[in-house]
């Protein structure tokens, strides 16, 4: 019997020929990565169990992202910790702001992490990395603390779903509508424990930033990690961005799946996840007949602040305005795309629009700041999640939704496509 | 050792946000983070609560964040342990990592009501509805989580493997 690619990359981690699901090991880690609002506590632990260095000062990496720049004296100290930290420990990555960016953006645009690596991170989107071909999970602040002594974590090996997407894409669909749908298809519990394994020729077709968007959500599918095999896109992206070595895994042929789910992308229209979980999705021609109105629209975040997903935005917004009574934030999700879309010209297109444009954060995505809503309000967001109280008073409400539906409903002041805004019809 | 309180009943899908909300996470000091413990799921929990009493839910809690403040939240609060259908798996592994108590059963989940006096023996997994007169039996903790348990934590765990060496 084969092995999957999340088997084989654990296998290979845990120094093991082969491993079954359900298995116990312990694996050593390539990246054990930690946040402001996480690594306070990873750090707290790591000096209450007497530590005094890091397994590796190249293999720790702090990211000080979600209530960054400081939102408040309370996080100025968080920051500080993370800093002192850093300094203490010599660590290669850690990033102060103004070299930032949002985690899950940062590492694989600075080659941080890489293929075949058995990544672990105190920040439940750390499976975003699954999208280059490496076993990534999120994992709680203690595992962080226990790994940065050890270099090692423990693992049970997951069961793997495959999901098979076939078929070109429709117009304004993309990674976010595929995950969307799957979660939608499945439940947020649907893939609980389980790696989720992408592939099919959409996969194949698709560049990097929708791989990493699809990873990114696997999580809020319950999934341990998301993955797809590593292939000439992924050489492509990683081949400049590498200071170290990188493997590429490959799942057998006759590895075993607990389930396989085959989808028709000829089928799949843009997804918008309505409150208060991602899998309560609707398809547009549905979702634009309730006339949802919005507050705010929110393009950012590690799912969806990619370059790609800017130009996205940029070309549905040009020549239009931003509803009168709407707030379009725009977040770059790193300091690279920020200037990146500045030279191409997209911030020009955003402030011509009527939209803010902000130095990255998490921010707005949990609430954090740089975008609260007010009770009863709506925001519709490229983000990961609509939970109650996710973006902020407990009666706001959040419709998740990819760059361009962001960009038309901001326009138009309710939940739209991009096509109707030619006929500008806005409320 | 036996934990016994009241039961507080929650639905399916809590996530952290509902357990511990952002709002409140530029802070880890425990005693803080309880004063906001099930905040947006539950905006009257802490008022209504008191020591020892027990969390009763239904599937996947805690899903969503991997923020171990909610599970510290929980803890802080003074909830003796979390009785749910299933458990999300960051959910899961930080609540063993830090001491959480936790179980999953389907029928207790479904058969205990709210203000129930729920009594649960931590070793045999065995969890007595005192009001109804009944017994459930959750879920075995893997051998590997006793371990972790009886080592007292993680971090516990990790400094004896570490002297082994």
């Amino acid at each position: 019997m084969g092995m999957t690619i999340t088997e084989k990359i654990l296998a290979a981690h845990a120094g093991l020929e082969r491993v079954e699901p359900g298995q116990l090991i312990n694996a050593k880690v390539d990246i054990a990565l930690g946040n402001d609002i996480t690594a306070p506590i990873a750090i707290k632990e790591f000096k209450k169990a007497g530590a005094t260095q890091v397994f590796d000062r190249d293999k720790v990496v702090l990211v000080p992202d979600h209530f960054t720049p400081n939102k408040d004296i309370q996080s100025a100290e968080q920051c500080k910790m993370l800093r002192e930290f850093a300094q203490e420990q010599d660590l290669t990555h850690y990033y102060e702001t103004g070299e930032m960016g949002v985690e899950h953006a940062l590492l694989p645009e600075q080659g941080v992490v890489l293929p075949g690596d058995l990544v672990i991170g105190a920040d439940s989107h750390t499976c975003t990395y699954g999208g280059l071909g490496a076993f990534a999970t999120g994992v709680g602040s203690t595992d962080l603390a226990a790994a940065m002594i050890t270099g090692e974590a423990w693992f049970k090996v997951p069961e793997s779903m495959k999901f098979i997407f076939n078929g070109k894409l429709n117009k304004w669909v993309e990674g976010k509508d595929l995950i969307l749908f799957t979660i939608g298809d499945i439940g947020v519990d649907g893939a609980l424990y389980r790696a989720m394994e992408f592939c099919g020729e959409t996969i194949e077709n698709m560049g990097m930033a929708g791989r990493l968007t699809i990873a990114n959500m696997a999580i809020e599918a319950g999934a341990k990690n998301g993955i797809i095999a590593p292939d000439k896109t992924t050489e492509e992206y990683v081949k400049t961005r590498a200071k170290r070595p990188y493997k590429f895994y490959q799942s057998d042929p006759d590895a075993s799946y607990v389930s396989v789910r085959e989808y028709d992308c000829t089928k799949i229209e843009p997804q918008i996840a309505f409150p208060h979980l991602p899998e309560n999705t609707k398809g547009l021609s549905e979702a634009v007949t309730l006339n949802v109105k919005i507050d705010q629209a929110v393009i950012g975040s590690c799912t969806n602040g990619r370059l790609e997903d800017l130009r996205t935005a940029a070309s549905v917004l040009k020549g239009h305005k931003v509803h009168k009574y709407v707030r379009l934030l725009v977040i770059p999700a790193t300091q690279w795309i920020y200037r990146q879309a500045m030279k191409e010209g997209l911030f020009d297109i955003f402030l011509d629009a009527g939209a803010a444009i902000s130095t990255p954060t998490c921010g707005p995505c949990l609430g954090g700041h740089m975008g609260i809503l007010a009770k009863g309000e709506r925001a519709i967001a490229t983000t990961n999640r609509n939970f109650v109280g996710r973006m902020g008073h407990p009666e706001s409400e959040v419709y998740l939704a990819n760059p361009a539906i962001t960009a038309a409903s901001a326009v138009l002041g309710r939940i739209a496509s991009p096509d109707e805004l030619n006929l500008k019809k806005s409320i | 050792m036996k934990l016994r309180g009241k039961a507080h009943k929650f639905g399916a899908d809590i996530d952290t946000d509902a357990i511990i909300p952002a709002r409140y996470l530029n802070t880890s000091d425990p005693a803080e983070l309880a004063k906001h413990c099930m905040e947006d799921a539950d905006k009257e929990f802490m008022k209504k609560m008191t020591a020892g009493d027990i969390i009763v839910a239904d599937k996947n809690f805690g899903c969503g964040s991997s923020r171990e403040h909610a599970p510290i939240a929980i803890k802080a609060a003074g909830v003796s342990c979390v009785i749910a259908k299933s458990f999300a798996r960051i959910f899961y592994r930080n609540a063993f990592n830090m001491g959480l108590p936790i179980f999953e059963s389907v029928e207790a989940a479904d058969d205990i009501f709210a203000g129930d006096e729920v009594e649960v023996d931590v070793d045999s997994g065995e969890i007595k509805n005192i009001t109804k007169g009944k017994t459930y039996k959750a879920q075995p903790i893997p051998p590997f989580m006793q371990e972790l348990i009886n080592a007292g934590g993680l971090m516990q765990h990790v400094a004896k493997k570490q002297v082994r060496r």
